[in-house]
């Protein structure tokens, strides 16, 4: 099994590592036509209006949609989340160009600048239910985005509370807690519709794996399920792609 | 940690004895965000677009490109916050903005106007001459320049979350970034095949904190991201400087100082993200209009800013 990861900029150095930990390929995707060679993508996190701008000097934006649009497993972190929402808010002037497929709105920079960013556990029960482990999730947030509104077709799998005074938008779908004194309001920080999933926060970057298996099995799902065409066999793919694995990182934590 | 023998790498500690409030992870995740990406200098907010526009994936916010203060001199400051907040409003990227080493005032008032980044930056005139900023004590992550390995993990000992080459800004120069970039990668092949046992005493030659160094041996790269900043003014430059190793390049004077702007900006973005691709870059070095005007390096007059600090 190979997963493409979108490399345009950001952490796809991370996912791929993540990926190889798990015993599973990943292949840096830059050009449309790398996307033949993948039944399933990742789209990293980084700056979004950055990897916007690059998508569209690629002119991969006809065929990321192409992609989605064929129901083909497709997960974005942070700025991939973005990439996926139908109607993003807190864009640069002019806007930035979206894949969209996920119905939902997505503020792009909810949580506000870097002093801001920070570390949570969150409550993940589906992934938990799923996947084993505990059943919280260490979400590693830089400048991150949440989701404000998601359609019916949504199924949320992960929210987090923040303080009512820190929320720029008001949606009719963010619920409102009673019970504490301190009224807090819960925005949603990851999502599942059909084959696409999207999580505000950074799993590539925290040694816990398992939200990259969540959506290993995902893809594995569609694959068996479609028709053989999604999964070709790619052993024998270009050779100069991703040759020398990186060095990477540590996890910091 | 202090009972808890001599190393402790990777666990509590090591070198992010930081605040709760903002853990190291947080640091280093968005400089891990902006990795292959290229980092643009810019005066005003109409740059600050341009770059935007371009696809760079943060700006820093100056009074002066480094090419500026080489020529007209005088003690080079932090910038006016009002500059950098009306940078800050004009986009959308991260911005950073520079403060003098050891400057610590400076990077209080950075990080009070919410900047995403400090760039504790010897091309600014330094305000101590033996201390750097101690930022451990700061919410904000800070990048900081290099000559050399050693150099590198005493400021990550500091609490840099993200290192940069120092090269020599403002000359268009790329020779010294490619020194300090061979030398960080050189001296870190040499840690690789190393005894464990002669650890030690390398760690005592290149003046670093031994733990730091182990735990480079043990990576096979430094912890943290790693840019090359300095001189760099053309596409070949940057893909250069990432062919060499680097997860992404600050571009300063070299594309506000060239006949244009726009199409140099995009073109180093799109040299940095196709780094390994030679179609691509000879594509987009195609007509790009006069590069700044280099500055040789073996004039002795020419003042030299990496030597600024240790």
């Amino acid at each position: 099994m190979v997963v493409g990861v979108l490399a345009l900029q950001g952490s796809f150095n991370e996912h791929i590592a993540v990926l190889r930990r798990l015993g599973v390929k990943g292949v840096e995707i830059k050009k449309p036509e790398q996307l033949d060679n993948v039944s399933s993508l990742i789209i990293p996190g980084g700056e979004s209006t950055t990897m916007a701008k690059l998508a569209e000097f690629h002119n991969l934006f006809p065929a990321l949609r192409e992609f989605v649009k064929m129901g083909k497993p497709v997960w974005g972190t942070c700025a991939g989340l973005i990439f996926l929402a139908d109607k993003a808010v807190g864009q640069k002037q002019g806007g930035q160009e979206l894949v969209g497929g996920l119905d939902c709105t997505v503020h792009r920079n909810f949580f506000g600048s870097q002093i801001q960013s920070f570390e949570a556990d969150i409550s993940v029960p589906e992934l938990a239910s799923k996947e084993g482990g505990p059943e919280t999730f260490r979400g590693v947030f830089i400048r991150a985005p949440a989701i404000l509104e998601v359609g019916p077709e949504v199924e949320v799998l992960a929210d987090y509370p923040v303080p009512s005074n820190k929320v720029l938008y008001s949606s009719s779908t963010v619920e409102i807690q009673e019970e504490n004194s301190t009224p807090e309001k819960k925005v949603i920080v990851a999502v599942k519709q059909g084959s696409l999933l999207g999580t505000a926060f950074h799993p590539e970057l925290t040694a816990d794996t398992r939200w990259h298996s969540y959506f290993l099995k995902m893809a594995r799902e569609v694959g068996d399920g479609a028709s053989s065409s999604s999964i070709v066999a790619v052993g024998e793919e270009d050779p100069g792609l991703n040759q020398q694995s990186k060095i990477d990182l540590p996890v910091f934590q | 940690m202090a009972d808890s023998g001599v190393v402790t790498v990777y666990g509590n500690g090591a070198i992010y004895e930081t605040t709760k409030k903002s853990p190291f992870s947080v640091k280093v995740g968005l400089a891990q965000m902006l990795r292959g990406g290229v980092i643009m200098d810019v005066v005003t907010p109409e740059q600050a677009r341009i770059a935007e526009e371009a696809g760079a994936c943060a700006v820093m916010a100056l009074e002066r490109v480094p090419a500026d203060i080489r020529s007209q001199g005088g003690v080079a400051r932090m910038s006016d916050p009002q500059l950098i907040k009306q940078i800050k409003n004009s986009v959308t990227i991260p911005v950073m903005a520079k403060a003098r080493i050891g400057h610590f005032v400076e990077a209080q008032i950075l990080e009070a106007i919410g900047v995403d980044y400090v760039d504790e930056s010897e091309v600014l005139t330094p305000a101590d001459e033996e201390n750097h900023i101690n930022k451990h004590n700061f919410r904000v992550p800070f990048v900081c320049g290099c000559r050399n390995l050693g150099e590198a993990l005493r400021r990550i000992r500091e609490g840099a979350a993200m290192i940069r080459t120092k090269g020599e800004a403002g000359t268009g120069n790329v020779v010294e970034a490619v020194r300090h970039v061979r030398s960080v990668m050189g001296d870190i092949r040499v840690l690789r095949n190393m005894d464990d046992d002669e650890v030690f005493t390398f760690a005592k030659k290149i003046a670093a904190p031994y733990d730091l160094v182990m735990q480079t041996k043990q990576l096979g790269r430094l912890p943290v991201v790693q840019f090359a900043a300095g001189g760099v003014a053309t596409p070949a430059d940057a893909a250069l400087m990432m062919q060499l190793g680097c997860d992404g390049v600050f571009v300063g004077s070299g594309v506000f100082k060239s006949g244009d702007p726009v199409r140099r900006a995009r073109a180093i973005v799109q040299a940095v993200t196709n780094y390994s691709d030679p179609d691509v870059l000879a594509e987009v070095s195609c007509g790009l209009g006069e590069a700044m005007v280099g500055i040789n390096l073996n004039d002795e007059k020419v003042e030299r800013y990496a030597n600024r600090s240790e």
